[in-house]
């Protein structure tokens, strides 16, 4: 691997890089991320590589293969993973087996013919109609993919790839032609905000660190992604490192740092490996270290690994864990920009940020300002999970509705179920319903329905969500997560999941709800960090829209989504039971009492309340019914419960 | 030192750089109540209770008076409902640890905080961390400190630091506003280190 010493050398090697690459020449980019792989996309891998020199497709003499099989990070359709891209002609296969690979080297590789089995069907829909082209499945074809559109066609552990799609060029850009003002005043102009959850404005923030007169300064990558369910901070790590690293040494440029951290977390093992290989190839190649391309600038990264506690998302806290102390949140201010690590300037930003800074460099301030809404700029990704039928990550420009994500993109909710509400912006987002789903999504709009954009999640609620149980998992969350230093956090946190736990056991009294909110109101104003600041939004913006169901577990004792195990009770309508001893078989707990032709019974004391018989009943009998709210009819007599058939009666 | 001009509760005070809200309004004899600061301990912001509001560009914000440093042209208030309200809910929340904690009664008094509002947890600590602070900073002994996070924070002495440290110093007892770290202290000695006189005849 040469050192690159000048901007010419780099478009020297870029341009002998793509020479030697044959657009051409097949190659199969299949997706390792973590999602796929753990769907078993690594042996998908092995078998094409054996299929590929079982078939003679690799010649011997060059070690060049007549197939290239290019392991990259995540394309985002995590739903149907393992997934993978056939190049020149862009097939995409999903769910792609070992047993396939076979079939797909012969037919597709060789034969050119296309697998019919493997290509996208929309959910729901006869056989007949299928997607070849990745870029027309519905998922993909809605998005707007300028952070993570390139990372089917990069491997990431081969800096090569990152160079052949233009890689490195908005380093050389800002190093060679920019003033470090001028970096700081395009990032300004591109109105790129946050992605890690305040959004507040990146190029405000990099220009403070900029004008402190202190020489050490520090710039930081927060990775410490926590939000449950979100990963779009991982997906761009382990898929396309070189471009947060490029973000992340223009920004040091920007504001006169020569040393930076990326703070991620341990449970991202194969992102660390994915940065760590990045930053070595950076080095070796001259991207990072001493005079960089001749510039000479300097500026090394560290990788520091996080234990996992969501509260060292929080800056202030990221950088007493990176000091080595414990990760409790320090108050604010000074701020990091003027008293950061080790009492130096710092400027945190999340991975994402970091990713969209090479793009601005690249093309201008103006190419992210007319992407989004008035406030909001860019593109946003998100993992868009739960009651959806495209569970994965999609980036969207900003300003798309709610709506589009949900249905365009994430083809709606599965199994013909009624949209309850989406939850955004994490453990301390808030849960939008159906009314509000035409918004723009932007920071601000968010906000105004009284949720927040966060660093991206998005959980999609059907109609069997508990709203009270959904703030009690988040309340749970935070109460595990609060590092307890503060008393608002510690103990109102403690005290709302209390009474959000006995709501839902139906121990809920006559003025709960004014109590939460009492207590909401005292969290969110005098807690230290913004992990208590916005821990009551799950339950201020549940009281908001779904006051209702509160009220029916308060009052009622009923649970409306028959979610609340202590308030619901299953029961067989003996009208409609035939005995076909399915749900006594099944039933975990042994409590259903039965036999053939005598109708089932559950026995009530020994009910754990599963939902099994629920659900294994056959549809065309629906005797298992769920009750809330209203006492289960005694279990009819011993003497009545023989099956009498008609042809029997006559 | 440059001198800074702020207003709190209407008065015009004079402060110097890397003065907090709170040294300020202490010296004119403007009283916020505290419960975890220290006069000889890094300012810690911890118990929230000398919450005040501050306004700055236009903007009102509810901040911590130990913690927050004095600015040129900050306005401060002391006291309003919400402030009022905020301290109150805080008073219940500690109260359901400490219900008998002189400090906290006399604060409850004040604010009309009800020691009942909320249910009993009586682990009689309300985690200020003035012993765990003053054992690190001033006596550089670091004998008790914090263990766990979030509502299972508590605090606890290191036996092997606290049976050599602690015999004749125990400066934090009078620091404690609920007396809990004595028993903490006694708890500890009895499993770890008991002092001889109190060995069951067994053993000796």
């Amino acid at each position: 691997m040469p050192r690159i010493n000048s901007p010419a050398e780099l478009e020297e090697f870029r341009k002998d890089i793509i020479s030697k690459r044959d657009p051409n020449k097949p190659c199969i980019a299949i997706c390792t991320g973590t999602g796929c792989l753990a769907l078993g996309a690594a042996n998908v891998v092995t078998a094409l590589k054996e299929e590929i020199k079982k078939q003679g497709l690799e010649t011997k003499v060059d070690v060049e293969t007549k197939v290239d099989v290019r392991e990259t990070g995540c394309p985002g359709f995590c739903e149907r993973g393992p997934l993978l891209v056939i190049y020149p002609e862009e097939i995409c296969y999903l769910q792609v087996e070992p047993g396939d690979a076979e079939e797909i080297i012969s037919e597709t590789i060789v034969a050119k013919k296309v697998i019919d089995r493997l290509l996208y069907a929309a959910p729901g829909t006869d056989n007949d109609e299928k997607i070849v082209r990745e870029s027309e499945i519905p998922f993909y074809k809605h998005q707007m993919r300028n952070l993570i559109g390139n990372n089917i066609k990069i491997d990431p552990k081969n800096i090569d790839d990152y160079l052949a799609v233009g890689g490195y060029s908005a380093l050389v850009k800002a190093l060679c032609q920019e003033t470090p003002e001028q970096v700081v005043e395009m990032v300004k102009n591109s109105g790129l905000r946050g992605r890690g959850g305040a959004g507040f404005s990146a190029g405000m923030k990099w220009e403070f660190a900029r004008k402190s007169p202190e020489k050490t300064k520090y710039v930081i990558v927060n990775a410490d992604e926590g939000d449950p369910g979100a990963f779009m901070d991982r997906a761009l790590l382990e898929g396309n490192p070189h471009s947060v690293l490029e973000g992340l040494t223009i920004g040091a440029f920007a504001i006169g740092s020569h040393e930076g951290y990326i703070y991620v977390r341990q449970e991202y093992p194969l992102a660390v490996e994915n940065v760590g290989i990045a930053i070595e190839q950076a080095e070796a190649q001259g991207f990072l270290g001493k005079n960089i391309l001749g510039s000479g600038f300097d500026f090394t990264i560290e990788v520091h690994q996080g234990a996992g506690a969501f509260v060292c998302g929080e800056e202030t806290a990221l950088l007493m864990s990176l000091e080595g102390k414990p990760g409790e949140p320090r108050p604010r201010p000074p701020y990091p920009a003027v008293k950061g690590l080790w009492g130096k300037p710092t400027n945190i930003n999340n991975v994402e940020t970091w990713a969209n800074v090479p793009l601005i460099i690249n093309n201008g301030a103006d190419f992210l300002s007319s992407i989004g809404t008035e406030s909001s700029k860019g593109t946003k990704i998100f993992s868009l999970v739960g009651k959806v039928n495209n569970t994965g990550l999609v980036e969207v420009p900003m300003g798309i509705t709610l709506r589009d994500i949900i249905y365009e993109v994430g083809g709606g909710v599965p199994g013909g179920k009624k949209f309850k509400a989406v939850q955004t912006g994490g453990p301390s987002g808030g849960c939008i319903p159906e009314e509000h789903l035409d918004i723009g999504v932007d920071f601000d709009q968010l906000a105004k329905v009284g949720a927040i954009m966060g660093s991206g999640g998005m959980i999609v609620m059907d109609e069997d969500t508990c709203m009270v149980d959904v703030a009690k998992y988040f309340l749970k969350f935070l109460a595990g997560e609060s590092c307890g230093k503060c008393s608002p956090c510690r103990e109102g946190i403690r005290q709302m999941h209390k009474i959000l736990n006995n709501v839902s056991e139906g121990k809920g009294r006559e003025g709960d709800i004014e109590l939460l909110e009492e207590l909401c109101e005292a969290t969110r104003n005098a807690s230290l960090c913004a992990l208590g600041g916005t821990a009551p939004n799950p339950v201020l913006n549940t009281i908001r829209y779904f006051r209702d169901e509160y009220e029916a577990h308060i009052k009622e004792k009923r649970c409306p989504a028959y979610v609340c195990k202590e308030l619901i009770a299953y029961y067989i309508d003996p009208d409609k039971c035939t005995a076909c001893m399915i749900c006594s078989r099944k039933c975990p707990a042994e409590a259903i009492v039965g036999a053939k032709k005598q109708i089932h019974v559950i026995d009530q004391e020994k009910c754990t309340n599963c939902g099994t018989c629920f659900e294994v009943c056959p549809s065309r009998f629906s005797a298992v019914t769920r009750l809330s709210g209203e006492p289960v009819p005694p279990p009819i007599p011993e003497e009545e419960r023989t099956i009498v058939r008609k042809s029997e009666k006559k | 030192m440059s001198e800074i001009l702020l207003q709190i509760d209407g008065r015009e005070v004079k402060a110097s750089e890397g003065m907090t809200v709170l040294d300020a309004a202490q010296s004119v004899g403007i009283s916020i109540p505290t419960l975890c600061h220290h006069e000889k301990l890094d300012p810690y912001g911890a118990c929230r209770i000398c919450t005040v509001e501050v306004e700055t560009g236009g903007r009102t914000n509810l901040v911590a008076a130990c913690i927050f440093p004095v600015a040129q042209d900050l306005v401060v208030r002391t006291r309003s409902e919400q402030i009022d309200q905020t301290r109150k809910t805080l008073l219940e929340l500690m109260l359901a640890h400490a219900p008998d904690a002189p400090a906290l009664l006399e604060l409850a008094q004040e604010y009309g905080a009800d020691k009942d509002r909320f249910e009993k947890e009586p682990s009689f600590c309300i985690l200020c961390g003035l012993c765990v602070r003053y054992c690190a900073e001033v006596k550089k002994a670091n004998a008790i400190g914090f263990v766990d996070r979030g509502p299972n924070r508590e605090i606890n002495f290191m036996p092997e630091i606290a049976s050599k440290e602690c015999w004749n110093c125990k400066e934090c007892f009078p620091l404690c506003p609920t007396s809990y770290v004595q028993a903490a202290y006694h708890l500890t000695e009895a499993l770890a280190f008991p002092p001889p006189a109190s060995k069951p005849a067994s053993e000796e």
